[in-house]
């Protein structure tokens, strides 16, 4: 292992680029979607409609207790048989992550809305606003005030979660690296690049949310 | 959607075997691995409590690099790369020599990362208990040492139970990750099975039955552990 190549990182630093671009377009689409779906999820969850508790209940619960993985393989084979048209790896894999993902929102999400006093809600009640207008008004942007830090982390989570899609072959970051590595015989130079690289950005991140949550705290 | 249902095909020889091979593979790499995160995220837990700065530091660098390093480049790492780092006979020996070499390293991987994780728990769990506790014990005449084995730990392993029942069940999903370097796990197998017979719905959908079923059997297990477990007038820390 004396040879460490730096070359081979610089030369084929583009082609890595596009992988990551791939890897943070689908973590910001997963996030979005997985935050807006995981918004609904909870507050079904909380609702007092028994049914729909139960089904968002059976649905977060459902998703947590599988692996990544396999949800990925599921909507790889599931979503062209049901479009009965190939429609690409991203699209399964982002439909997956969403979903996926949502489950885990919904949980964040719904700890975010409780943690809201009830008095709130009272007082919002009280003074003739409708459900959806003091869930819009009040609630929830409070609740999301709180829970920014916690989102955020998520989302590095996921970010790293992103490099599963290496099982179905979509060129994300991880994967660019790994065709490389395997081409040009360089598995120590690209595992270890890839690995400063996946650290300095996520620890980065972390640091930032870390600063985020104090600033929020004050 | 035109799609032919054949549910036997789970119960048809050969894949009924390969399934329970998968199982068990699933179970061993995450019971292994359990072992290596608990004992030593146990131990870098308490590090990251204890007065001396050089330790505290030195545990809170490990889980900063393994928590912000995605679980599939520990396993590339360790599977590739470490070899290669090795003085030549040991390498040589880890890639000829070693048994079950995918089994191995998925193990280590899992449970080194998985470490990371228990450790934060631990720590919670010490810091929940209050330094009120630790400076009563040290009040009282107790080494650090006894401080940490009569007062804290017997308090902080019974509050964080619930946490690290997720932590335990999360590394039975995590254990598909060993599917990435050749260990014929569960997922593996129904991947597998889906591309011998086109019946992936039939092999995914025993996938994710028998997931679930690890889930709520653990949960179910785990309420009752909880149940005899809990401190008195101390309300246990929630699931992280």
């Amino acid at each position: 292992m004396g040879d460490f190549d730096v070359s081979v990182i610089l030369d084929n630093l583009p082609f890595l680029l596009q992988g990551l671009q791939l890897s943070l377009v689908l973590t910001a689409l997963a996030m979005t979607g997985g935050i807006v779906l995981g918004t609904l999820l909870a507050l079904a969850r909380l609702s007092e409609l028994k049914p729909l508790a139960v089904a968002a209940g059976l649905y977060i619960d459902f998703f947590r207790s599988l692996p990544l993985i396999l949800v990925i393989f599921w909507f790889y084979f599931l979503v062209p048989l049901v479009l009965g048209r190939p429609v690409g790896g991203f699209y399964s894999v982002l439909i997956a992550f969403t979903l996926f993902e949502a489950a885990y929102y919904a949980e964040i999400i719904r700890a975010g809305i409780t943690s809201v006093g009830r008095g709130q809600v009272a007082a919002a009640r009280a003074l003739g606003m409708t459900y959806t207008q003091t869930m819009h008004h009040i609630v929830l942007p409070q609740a999301f005030r709180a829970m920014v830090p916690v989102l955020l982390t998520q989302g590095i989570i996921l970010f790293q979660d992103t490099s599963l899609v290496y099982v179905v072959g979509l060129k994300d970051f991880l994967t660019s690296a790994e065709l490389i590595a395997t081409r040009d015989q360089r598995l120590v130079e690209m595992f270890l690049f890839a690995a400063a690289l996946y650290l300095v950005l996520c620890f980065s991140a972390s640091q930032g949310v870390r600063l985020l949550q104090r600033r929020l705290a004050k | 959607m035109t799609y032919n249902w054949n549910w036997s095909i789970l119960i048809n020889d050969p894949y009924l075997g390969w399934l329970v091979d998968g199982l068990l593979w699933t179970l061993a790499v995450s019971l292994a691995a359990w072992v290596i995160a608990f004992t030593l995220g146990s131990v870098l837990g308490i590090l990251r409590t204890t007065p001396s700065p050089t330790l505290r530091t030195m545990a809170a660098t490990y889980v900063e690099v393994f928590r912000n390093i995605p679980l599939l480049v520990h396993f590339f790492l360790w599977y590739f790369v470490f070899p290669e780092l090795l003085p030549d006979a040991a390498g040589m020996w880890v890639k000829r020599e070693m048994p079950l070499p995918a089994f191995t390293t998925a193990v280590v991987a899992l449970g080194l990362y998985t470490a990371s994780r228990v450790c934060e728990q631990v720590r919670a769990g010490i810091e929940a208990v209050g330094s009120g506790q630790r400076n009563a014990g040290r009040a009282m005449g107790f080494t650090e040492q006894q401080v940490y084995r009569y007062v804290l730990l017997p308090v902080a392993f019974r509050i964080i139970v619930p946490p690290m029942t997720s932590e335990f069940l999360t590394i039975f999903k995590n254990s598909s990750l060993a599917l990435t370097i050749g260990v014929i796990e569960l997922t593996a197998v129904t991947r597998r099975i889906e591309e011998y017979t086109f019946q992936g719905f039939e092999a995914f959908t025993a996938a994710t039955v028998i997931y679930s079923l690890i889930t709520f059997t653990v949960m179910g297990l785990m309420r009752l552990i909880e149940r005899r477990s809990r401190v008195p007038g101390m309300i246990s820390l929630g699931s992280g």
